[in-house]
């Protein structure tokens, strides 16, 4: 794991997000980008791609692990499809390195104005949907903790 | 052929419209069909002009509404070519019409160790309705297995078929592989043992020609919205002497001729199987589709969708790490496939871009992706309305979303 705490605070990534998404007029170019951004996630270690780290309700098979460090929120997950890949890559930029209590209330507006309307709406049919519910509740567990 | 079929597209309004800024090259026929103007119109009609319940009123709204919908059962008995109208049942699909001959005919004819035979290309709803019976009562449920082309072999069936096996129960057409399946030759084989037959068409019907006299099958069933009629209705064929033996499936209004509280005595055909107020402008408007079908010519039509799936298949097989899945001799208009490297949902949300609607999916028939050893396949299933163009759309979007996705 890389226990590298970033630099920025989560409302500066989103922001630097929102704008070098919407840099791009066609939507296409988004998506390039968003799958070009999954090219570059690191790989997971196998030992951490289990049942129990497994998020259902996505089409593609997606894992999550997420580990305590200092104080900190440190994650590795995977997806099998390319478009996944790409809101993961997403999601750790926000959420990686975070303390509990910032990964558990981050605001998600920021994914509506990405534009990628249908792909970045979190709602509940959707995987980034229970993506974002896994990693918010690791935060909210560890609060309560 | 090519600018009568360009005429047809034009009766299609949805078709007209623009998805994500371009216009919709519609390749989803297999899930669900668009709809012509003929048969909207054939819905909003009876609402605006027809509406009154059938069957019941004295008044002339409903005796009009009631021959509508008794037309529409007529238009049937002529589309499949039933002998009687006594045959023709009005369900909400072949989901529904599956689990009325698995709750009605088979549970009150079959007893445990009784075989029902299906095929390893059978979609869910030729699966589940014979497992839950399987629970029930006890039969046995035996799977044809399918070869690497996807097709059944009849041999194998002779094989298999014996004085067990009650049931035969067979797709005519596969929703995921294409595949056309030689369902007279095994409606013979299952009879040779006594077995009744039934044959599910919800893919086969806007796509070719049927006849249940000829195929000489027990059950026929048929979906309406995947032949350009409305949702929520379908029709169950079966022969009129096991339906006058069969007990009803639900109970409740239309369906008896008297009811007392100590004995209840139940309607004619095909009556006794319709309870409750029936879906009367699906009807009208499955009736309409058929019409249309007709009018067209199935036979024109299964030629004119062997020439789009031949030329898609050509076109297919021209990119690199595309490897089409079901290739059997004998197929209807329905291509699917998978790239190396590429997730199918992937595909398919890259497509969408580009306004084209593909299927991304284990299309409801997750054994035959276990046969195939893939999770999904990208699925283009053709329609009357498709023409050369949304194919070439089709490869054009492929090529760029596999450039962006490898």
């Amino acid at each position: 794991m890389d226990f590298t705490v970033p630099s920025k605070s989560i409302a500066e990534v989103q922001e630097d997000l929102v704008k070098r998404f919407t840099h791009f007029a066609n939507p296409k170019d988004r998506y390039r980008y968003l799958i070009d951004m999954g090219k570059t996630l690191q790989g997971m270690d196998e030992s951490f791609q289990t049942e129990e780290n497994r998020i259902h309700g996505c089409q593609s098979q997606v894992w999550i692990h997420i580990e305590e460090n200092d104080g900190r929120l440190f994650m590795q997950a995977k997806s099998d499809a390319a478009i996944v890949s790409g809101l993961i890559a997403l999601l750790l930029r926000v959420y990686n390195g975070r303390t509990p209590e910032e990964v558990a209330t981050a605001p998600l507006e920021f994914l509506g104005k990405i534009g990628l309307l249908q792909q970045l709406s979190p709602n509940r049919s959707t995987g980034l949907y229970h993506m974002i519910k896994r990693i918010q509740s690791e935060g909210k567990k560890r609060i309560a903790a | 052929m090519k600018a009568k079929f360009a005429e047809i597209r034009e009766q299609f309004p949805i078709l007209r419209q623009e998805e994500n800024g371009q216009s919709l090259v519609y390749l989803d026929n297999g899930a669900t069909s668009q709809k012509p103007e003929r048969v909207i119109k054939a819905v909003e009609d009876y609402y605006r002009w027809q509406n009154a319940n059938v069957h019941r009123g004295v008044y002339g709204l409903s005796e009009r509404a009631t021959e509508l919908y008794e037309g529409a059962r007529e238009t049937a008995r002529q589309f499949l070519n039933a002998k009687s109208t006594r045959e023709i049942v009005f369900v909400r699909g072949v989901t529904e019409a599956i689990n009325l001959v698995a709750q009605s005919w088979a549970r009150s004819n079959l007893k445990a160790g009784d075989e029902v035979i299906i095929t390893e290309m059978e979609h869910h709803s030729n699966i589940v309705p014979w497992q839950l019976l399987r629970d029930q009562i006890g039969i046995r449920l035996s799977v044809l297995r399918i070869n690497q082309k996807g097709e059944v072999c009849l041999n194998a069936l002779k094989g298999m078929v014996s004085e067990k096996t009650k049931l035969l129960a067979v797709t005519q057409m596969s929703n995921a592989l294409g595949t056309i399946n030689p369902v007279k030759e095994m409606a013979e084989i299952a009879r040779s043992v006594g077995a009744k037959v039934l044959v599910d068409g919800a893919q086969a019907t806007p796509h070719m020609q049927v006849d249940v006299q000829d195929i000489d099958c027990d059950f026929y069933a048929l979906s309406g919205h995947k032949m350009y009629g409305p949702t929520g209705i379908g029709v169950l064929y079966a022969k009129e002497e096991l339906l006058e033996a069969m007990p009803p499936y639900q109970g409740g209004g239309d369906m008896i001729y008297s009811v007392t509280f100590d004995k209840t005595e139940y309607n004619v055909l095909p009556y006794k199987f319709e309870a409750g107020t029936p879906h009367i402008e699906g009807a009208i408007g499955l009736g309409e589709a058929m019409k249309f079908l007709q009018d067209i010519g199935l036979d024109e039509i299964a030629a004119y969708e062997a020439e789009l799936l031949g030329y898609a298949t050509e076109r297919l097989k021209e990119i690199d790490g595309l490897k089409v899945i079901g290739e059997a001799d004998n197929k209807g208009g329905v291509v699917s496939f998978v790239i190396d490297g590429v997730h199918p949902h992937d595909m398919a949300t890259l497509m969408d871009q580009d306004g084209i609607a593909v299927r991304a999916s284990h299309h409801c028939a997750m054994p035959v992706m276990q046969h195939f050893n893939v999770p999904a396949t990208i699925r283009a299933s053709f329609g009357v309305y498709n023409n050369f163009a949304d194919i070439d759309r089709l490869i054009d979007s492929l090529n760029e979303a596999k450039d962006m996705l490898l």
